[in-house]
């Protein structure tokens, strides 16, 4: 930042003082007052706001319900009681701070959609996007660790499922499991962390919002048409117009959530949260906070192990792979090569896997059969290492979907697929829920399978071959926009 | 001049002594600094007291054949199953080299004391108490346990049969101090 103008620009003399030392108010009039923001963006454009007001609302109500709660595994449940029943608007405080954690994952789910409908995560916007999936990752972090804090059997036993997920990882699986915990089961040493780590993360995400609105104020935001603002006749100043249309979609928004609170708080909650956990009786059904559900249905997918015999399939169909690529990149010597390279380093990778598989695996009577049948990665690993494949592959999502057209309004067969992607994601949202028993688990296994395809086969395919329609030239030249007058 | 060029000489490659200096600080620094972490990710390992945690003696005598009882070792549930007859001629019946966890009835007991089962009853998938120890409970399709978070069915010598977990239910380590008196632990 260069060096404060010389001239009076505040006429508040306390104001310009201020600013000729710490030009604080210079920074907000560049970052908040003028700020050009594309002239066309839409409602969708709200919800990264609404997703800091509530990330501020978690934070002051949670400092407040830290001050009368006890993090012990024999006060903790009655601790969160006397918070609803003794203390002064304690009712109030956990509802908020409840309720609060899923309008936060509303405002983020949606803000996440239209990052991907309009292509916001694509040149220059990269790092914007990843630190973004960043706060995701540390949300869902936060609130799982706050979930566990009141000590009731969806707390306990949600804390003892997620955490022996790691307990999958070959060799350090069962140490690091133990290590979680500080002890052998899910106990006082696992609340008294958690709780540390909840009150540590939020501001941790604050740091990282911070940041993520930094990278957003270098490459200006996106807007519904896809192309950058040309000149001044593309973009309005952040203040009158943003911040009256930001402000009103806040207070829609915010009209939901506290009716929410007030007229039905326990909406979203299950009634197994308000019994005390007991460690030695796991309750019927276990399901996660709604807003983990599409995750863990995807982890819950995986029913089959990876065994000798698969991986022998595998290692065929990838033999028969070999010539298919000879032919199909007959003309260019370079694609070719690739192929080759690419197949035989997943060839490779297989036999290696599959012999580490079988030299670390004892077997009481040792046959040709029971070799076959040596598992490599059981299911439950698939699913872990798939559950957090799904978020992972946001990261890469730039790099995977090279299209140079950024909005959906002009990729016709993208858009389709994106409402598929959103139909999946809605399905793996409800069978999450289920029992895992009967149609369920085969709606939660195509939904998956989509959710993957989508990403590593349609999105690279459509990248290189989907006809796109025409792209208008500037903001100012979008038939949607010119209709309207502006 | 003349003599920093000199000190500076680069070698045949363009290197000079200042690049072995910072690689020898970078080492150093990451020594420093991997000491100063190893503290702070150690003091989240199980604690004194919690590694002292007893082990957990358990008297047999008033258990019935057919009956279950679970008592908590380390913080988890064992459970304690005195088997008849007849259950363990059933289960020594089936042909275990096929099952997912392929091994025997004889190896998952001691042997003179076939009746007592004892089984850490933590299920092996995801971590939830499998059912099946109380007399109403739902017990699977293998008439043993079965756990209700994802729906793995044991069967009566604890071993996996069906569902997502991937071992059988484990054997803790415990002894018989006397015939009615098991040391878990
Ligand atoms: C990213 C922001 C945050 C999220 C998503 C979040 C999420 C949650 C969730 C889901 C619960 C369980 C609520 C329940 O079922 O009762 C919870 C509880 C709790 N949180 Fe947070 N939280 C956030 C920020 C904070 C902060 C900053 C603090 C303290 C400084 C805090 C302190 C607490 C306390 C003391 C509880 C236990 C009392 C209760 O259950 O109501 N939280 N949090
Ligand atoms: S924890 Fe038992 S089946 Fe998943």
């Amino acid at each position: 930042m260069s060096r404060p103008a010389q001239t009076e620009k505040f006429q508040n003399p306390v104001v310009q003082w201020i600013d000729e030392r710490l030009p604080i108010f210079t920074m907000l009039i560049k970052e908040y007052g003028v700020f050009p923001m594309p002239k066309n963006a839409n409602y969708l454009w709200s919800f990264g706001g609404m997703a800091l007001t509530m990330l501020i609302i978690m934070i002051v109500s949670g400092v407040v319900l830290a001050m009368s709660y006890t993090p012990h595994v024999d006060m903790a449940f009655n601790s969160v009681e006397r918070i609803m029943r003794d203390v002064n608007y304690g009712w109030l405080l956990r509802y908020i701070h409840m309720n609060g954690a899923s309008f936060f994952f509303i405002a983020v789910y949606i803000h996440i959609m239209r990052g991907l409908y309009f292509g916001s995560y694509k040149k220059p916007r990269e790092i914007l996007w990843i630190v973004g999936v960043v706060i995701f990752l540390l949300m869902m972090a936060t609130a799982f660790m706050g979930y566990a804090l009141p000590w009731s059997q969806m707390s306990g036993w949600g804390v003892t499922v997620i955490t022996s997920l790691f307990a999958k990882f070959p060799l350090i699986g069962d140490g690091l499991v133990t290590w979680l915990w500080g002890g052998f089961s899910v106990d006082n040493p696992t609340l008294n962390r958690f709780f540390a780590l909840h009150f540590l993360l939020p501001f941790v995400i604050l740091g990282v919002v911070f940041i993520h609105v930094w990278a957003l104020h270098i490459t200006g935001s996106n807007n519904p048409a896809g192309v950058e603002p040309k000149s001044e006749k593309d973009t309005l100043p952040f203040h009158p117009y943003f911040t009256s249309k930001d402000g009103f979609a806040l207070v829609v928004f915010l009209t939901v959530f506290l009716g929410t609170v007030f007229f039905a708080p326990l909406a979203l909650t299950e009634f197994d949260h308000f019994k005390a956990y007991d460690s030695m009786v796991t309750p019927p059904h276990i399901v996660p906070e709604w807003y983990f559900l599409p995750f863990y249905a995807i982890l819950k997918s995986f029913v089959y192990d990876f065994t000798v015999v698969l991986a022998l399939l595998a290692m065929g169909g990838l033999l028969l792979a070999f010539p298919a690529a000879y032919v199909f990149f007959k003309g260019d010597k370079k694609k070719r090569d690739m192929a080759f390279m690419g197949l035989g380093a997943l060839l490779g990778g297989l036999v290696l896997i599959t012999l580490l598989a079988i030299a670390t695996t004892h077997l009481e009577q040792p046959s040709a059969a029971a070799y076959l049948k040596v598992v490599i990665i059981p299911a439950a690993l698939q699913g872990v290492l798939a559950m957090f494949g799904s978020i992972l592959l946001l990261v890469v999502l730039p790099w995977i979907d090279c299209s140079p057209v950024k909005s959906a309004r002009y990729r016709p067969i993208y858009k389709k697929c994106l409402l598929v992607l959103l139909i999946s994601f809605i399905t793996l949202g409800y069978t999450g829920a289920q029992l895992p028993e009967g149609w369920p688990v085969i709606a939660g296994q195509v939904a998956t399978l989509y959710y993957f395809a989508h990403f590593l086969v349609i999105l690279p395919y459509l990248a290189r071959k989907e006809k796109t329609l025409p792209v208008p030239n500037s903001i100012s030249e979008d038939p949607c926009c010119a209709s309207k007058g502006n | 001049m003349d003599s920093t060029k000199k000190q500076h000489a680069a070698g045949a490659d363009g290197e000079t002594r200042r690049d072995f200096l910072y690689l020898t600080a970078g080492a150093m620094g990451a020594v420093a600094a991997g000491t100063a972490v190893w503290p702070l990710v150690d003091s989240m390992s199980p604690a004194a007291d919690t590694l002292a945690l007893a082990s957990t003696e358990v008297d047999v005598t008033s258990i019935q054949a057919g009956q279950t009882i679970t008592v908590v070792w380390r913080g988890k549930p064992v459970f304690v199953h005195r088997r008849s007859a007849e259950e363990i001629a059933e289960v020594r019946a089936e042909a275990w080299q096929e099952l997912r966890d392929p091994q025997s009835d004889q190896s998952r007991v001691k042997s003179g004391h076939d009746e007592w089962l004892v089984l850490v009853g933590v299920c092996t998938h995801l971590g939830c108490i499998p059912m099946g120890s109380k007399t109403a409970d739902v017990k699977g399709d293998y008439n043993g346990w079965f756990c209700p978070c994802h729906g793995s069915h044991y069967d009566k010598s604890g071993r996996i049969r069906k569902g997502p977990a991937p071992k059988n239910l484990a054997v803790p380590p415990y002894e018989f101090v006397s015939d009615t008196l098991i040391r878990i632990g």
